[in-house]
């Protein structure tokens, strides 16, 4: 049903931390590899080996430059699924293929009743939904429905793909629904904030900005060059060293 | 936005269907379309086919064609299941309309459904467009009346075609035209307007939640060729080009059809139909532009994340 849940029991999502992700590409690469296999798989690529290669897949890392000179830096920028609380991908749907489930939020496409219409990407704003060209039917970030509940993985295995793979903890999972979770925590200690909130689809996931950076007033003062006259012994020696080989 | 072929066949062929159907069944209803003799029907069974034509054209648009009668099923959320039930129900006092015009030879009270229902139909059309708010040139209170206004206009000429090609003009018929073209002309020219005067204030910056550290630049994209998302909602017209467009959908769409209506006004009911022809591939020729336009002129804001400069 395209109908919205009024609430729903938790809030399942991620934090991305903007300041320690390193663009790596591993959240994109093992989710790319584990839903090829699991829910609504496979994830079709066409023409892979070709001169116009492309696919679906359901996170996309950009690599953006902010700021200038000496207060730019390079920020990585990891985009999937939001699983909005309002999300206009799924009322739009005609077939009821799209949902949002009550008990934990997550948005999913059902592959068996999605006609292909597209009319959901387009009404998202945050490019989240793929369509695979193989089977005309949208692919989406699932949360990795089918590990976060799954009995048979071990414990520590029940977290999206994404977030497991992270090499630099820059992902984080949980009910963001819960001020007391850890997550939820997260995001009010580092300032998480959503994407487009004034579009007022109700993102749930969160991003963490990247840390301020280091200047005059807050970095430890860094100790003056060559200043200032040579005082200890090996300090002369170094000083006749140079002088001698500058000859 | 990538303009789809079957998605402006569609539009503009079921568009000018349904626009016909609410010509035939009003003016048949009110008598100014004579029961007697084959014109109504004429009309009835083209726009029959048109709206079938268009119909199935928009299922080209779908991966999973097969599947596409479960798309009446979300009519509470879902403008595009609603114009699915539309279409469908819509059928049904039309083909009822056209059995009693056959076996009765008149013009039976469900003409005026048929013509609700036909406007209803147009009007979801333009509700998908307009009540996505991704995409600030279809998020726009003039979408959906355009949709319908265009309707109106193109059935209005072949129409006026069918009744010319049968015997002598009807007066009211052309009159009803003009003021049809008149209306979506002005609509149209007031829908430019509004996407030109709209503010273009989503930002790269505004996207990433990254704007308090400064300008926001891509500096590697996620993925080497162009996924999904850039091909569907990448496609952007020069704003040089989209200017020329919008002259030759007016010229078309709106000018030619409207001079040819009014110099038959005054040349008097006697006249051959070739004019009325001219008028109606003119506006077809037209109408498929301004479709196109439509979509070719829509920026998503999606494409902030690769680069685009604002939405």
């Amino acid at each position: 049903m395209t109908s919205l849940p009024i609430t729903t029991a938790k809030k399942l999502g991620l934090v991305i931390d903007l300041d320690t992700c390193v663009g790596c590409q591993a959240c994109a690469t093992s989710c790319k590899e584990w839903n090829t296999a699991g829910y609504s798989a496979p994830l079709s690529d066409e023409n892979p080996y070709g001169a116009d290669p492309h696919g679906a897949w359901l996170n996309r890392v950009h690599s953006y430059e902010v700021g200038e000179g000496a207060t730019g830096r390079t920020v990585h920028f990891p985009r999937s699924c939001l699983h909005c609380e309002t999300p206009a991908c799924v009322t739009v749907c005609p077939t009821g293929a799209s949902y949002k489930r009550a008990e934990d939020g997550i948005v999913l496409v059902d592959p068996e009743t999605c006609i292909g219409c597209k009319l959901c990407s387009w009404a998202c704003p945050y490019g989240a939904r793929e369509y695979d060209y193989t089977h005309g039917v949208m692919k989406k970030c699932t949360l990795c429905v089918d590990r976060i509940y799954n009995e048979t993985l071990a414990i520590e295995d029940r977290q999206p793909a994404c977030v497991r793979a992270c090499p630099t903890g820059a992902r984080h999972f949980g009910d963001l629904g819960d001020a007391e979770s850890a997550v939820a925590k997260l995001v009010a200690e580092r300032g998480g904030f959503a994407l487009l909130p004034e579009m007022g689809y109700k993102p749930v996931n969160r991003y963490l900005p990247p840390r301020p950076r280091r200047d005059a007033t807050t970095a430890p003062a860094v100790e003056a060059g060559p200043a200032g006259e040579p005082s200890t012994t090996a300090e002369r020696f170094f000083a006749w060293a140079d002088k001698m080989l500058s000859r | 936005m990538h303009p789809a072929y079957s998605v402006i066949l569609f539009t503009t062929l079921s568009g000018a269907g349904y626009g016909l159907l609410v010509w035939t069944c009003v003016l048949g209803a009110l008598g100014v379309l004579p029961a007697e003799g084959a014109t109504g029907l004429v009309a009835l069974a083209l726009a029959f086919v048109l709206i079938a034509a268009g119909l199935l054209a928009s299922t080209a648009h779908l991966g999973r064609p097969e599947r596409a009668w479960r798309a009446f099923s979300q009519w509470r959320t879902s403008w595009l299941s609603r114009e699915g039930v539309a279409a469908i129900f819509t059928f049904l006092p039309l083909w009822l309309t056209g059995m009693f015009w056959i076996g009765e030879g008149r013009v039976h009270g469900l003409a005026w459904l048929a013509a609700a229902g036909a406007l209803a139909t147009v009007w979801c059309t333009g509700m998908i467009y307009q009540s996505l708010a991704t995409i600030r040139a279809w998020a726009q209170p003039h979408v959906a009346p355009v949709y319908v206004a265009l309707a109106l206009a193109t059935g209005g000429l072949l129409y006026n075609l069918i009744v010319a090609l049968a015997g002598p003009r009807s007066m009211p018929g052309l009159l009803l035209a003009v003021a049809a073209i008149a209306v979506a002309w002005v609509l149209k020219a007031a829908y430019w307007s509004a996407i030109d005067g709209a503010p273009r204030d989503r930002t790269v910056e505004a996207a990433t939640g990254l704007g308090h550290l400064g300008k926001v630049r891509p500096l590697e994209p996620p993925h080497t060729q162009a996924n999904y998302v850039m091909r569907e909602m990448g496609y952007a017209v020069a704003r040089k080009h989209a200017e020329k467009l919008r002259g030759m959908v007016t010229a078309l769409l709106f000018a030619i059809p409207a001079l040819v209506l009014i110099g038959l006004i005054v040349a008097g009911p006697q006249a051959s139909p070739l004019p009325l022809l001219v008028a109606t591939v003119s506006a077809a020729i037209g109408v498929a532009v301004e479709r196109w336009l439509f979509f070719a002129e829509a920026e998503h804001v999606v494409m902030l994340y690769y680069g685009r400069d604002a939405a």
